[in-house]
């Protein structure tokens, strides 16, 4: 168990994705204008993850991987080639059944989350996860804690900034710097703060 | 047409730099910038891959059903891109293991799928082509003058070669850790958009 809660806090602090990877930055920089949507997108990105992740992990070990497809007869088989297109077809095919799903089911959850879904499709901070997960090895359970986590860094990374941006709206900075030069310090600032949790 | 030609080529390096005013493909750009050698690398990866699915779609446009449009270029960058990774992985094994993921990446940098979008969509190959280049060649700018600047100063170094002796070598320099340090490349990309919109100051944001 202790474990699963290490790879869960590495992966929420000190390996967060957009703080230290930089993964998933062009919708971190541009949807963080605002608390509030950046809690939006950031309750998607983590819902999408915890599925997306594991998923393409049980797709890894019982499709892709050399040796796996013994089940079926071909134990020589090694499509790990192909990971790149099946991962990023998965994610897709996952956001548009999610849209669907929510649309149909839990209309509320679908009105919060709904803009932000489909461009994840094209978030590197999803993919990004999956293929961490894979250069890794995870097993299944490791995934879902990891795709937790993960989705879990990029919430608190993407809230930080917005509020931080928010305050700034009254700040007067050279003209040539406003809007995405001061994000870009900000958000360096802030994953100058979070390297403290990774000792250095 | 010539005169459209090399403005196609040329207008994505500091008029309509993908990274510095259209805030695509930011990812890559910081990850891999701590030494020269990755960033060219990368640069030349994200230019053949930009180029070369911009011209793709942009000579099946007219076969392309709106609906499923993006799936279609998704699958047309990733193959690309895989050919790219594959590639990497067989002559150049020691570079495709230091930039690990961030191959992979190139499929959800938003500078492929926005030259996709934005332009091979509707405009003929070759001008799709160049526009792919040039917009390659932005990115590349961007990602040269910060890994630059921080393998310079970082490790005293430029593509691997001692260009400030360190002090530990016996030399005068002392190197300076920040540069080394990922959080570096978010305030040189912000001082390179400062400068940027001094220059051109079209690119201003308004309130």
């Amino acid at each position: 168990m202790a474990h699963y809660f290490e790879i869960i806090i590495r992966s929420l602090f000190i390996e967060n994705l957009p703080l230290s990877f930089f993964l998933g930055m062009c919708t971190f920089l541009a949807i963080s204008k605002k608390v509030k949507s950046a809690v939006g997108l950031g309750s998607a990105v983590m819902f999408l993850m915890v599925i997306t992740v594991p998923v393409n992990n049980l797709l890894l070990n019982t499709v892709l991987k050399q040796g796996a497809l013994a089940w079926a007869g071909q134990p020589d088989l090694d499509l790990a080639f192909l990971g790149l297109l099946t991962y990023i077809g998965i994610i897709a095919a996952i956001v548009q059944i999610l849209e669907m799903v929510l649309d149909r089911f839990i209309p509320a959850l679908h009105a919060t989350l709904g803009i932000f879904l489909p461009l994840l499709t094209v978030n590197c901070a999803i993919l990004g996860g999956t293929l961490f997960m894979v250069e890794r090895d995870y097993t299944f359970a490791e995934s879902v804690a990891y795709g937790f986590g993960a989705g879990g860094g990029f919430f608190l990374a993407v809230v930080l900034l917005a509020g931080v941006r928010e305050k700034l709206e009254y700040a007067d900075p050279p003209a040539a710097l406003r809007g995405l030069g001061t994000t870009f310090i900000c958000a360096g600032l802030i994953a100058l703060a979070f390297m403290g949790l990774a000792g250095f | 047409m010539a005169d459209r030609k090399r403005d196609l080529l040329l207008r994505s390096i500091i008029e309509r730099n993908p990274i510095a005013l259209l805030v695509l493909g930011i990812c890559s750009a910081l990850a891999v910038t701590s030494q020269m050698a990755t960033a060219l690398v990368m640069s030349i990866c994200v230019t053949l891959v930009v180029a070369c699915s911009s011209c793709i779609i942009s000579i099946v446009r007219h076969q392309i059903p709106n609906s499923v449009r993006i799936g279609l270029q998704i699958t047309v960058i990733a193959t690309l891109v895989i050919l790219v990774d594959q590639v990497l992985k067989a002559f150049f094994y020691d570079l495709s293991k230091q930039l690990s993921i961030f191959v992979g990446l190139i499929i959800t940098n938003c500078i492929v799928m926005g030259r996709a979008e934005g332009f091979a969509m509707s405009n003929p190959p070759m001008s799709s082509f160049l526009d792919g280049i040039g917009n390659g060649l932005g990115y590349s700018f961007v990602l040269m003058s910060v890994a630059f600047v921080r393998e310079l100063f970082g490790s005293g170094t430029l593509f691997g070669y001692e260009v400030l002796p360190l002090v530990s070598n016996g030399g005068w320099y002392i190197r300076n850790g920040l540069f080394i340090l990922p959080v570096s490349a978010f305030f040189l990309i912000a001082i390179l958009i400062w400068i940027l919109r001094t220059i051109d100051p079209v690119q201003v944001e308004k309130d």
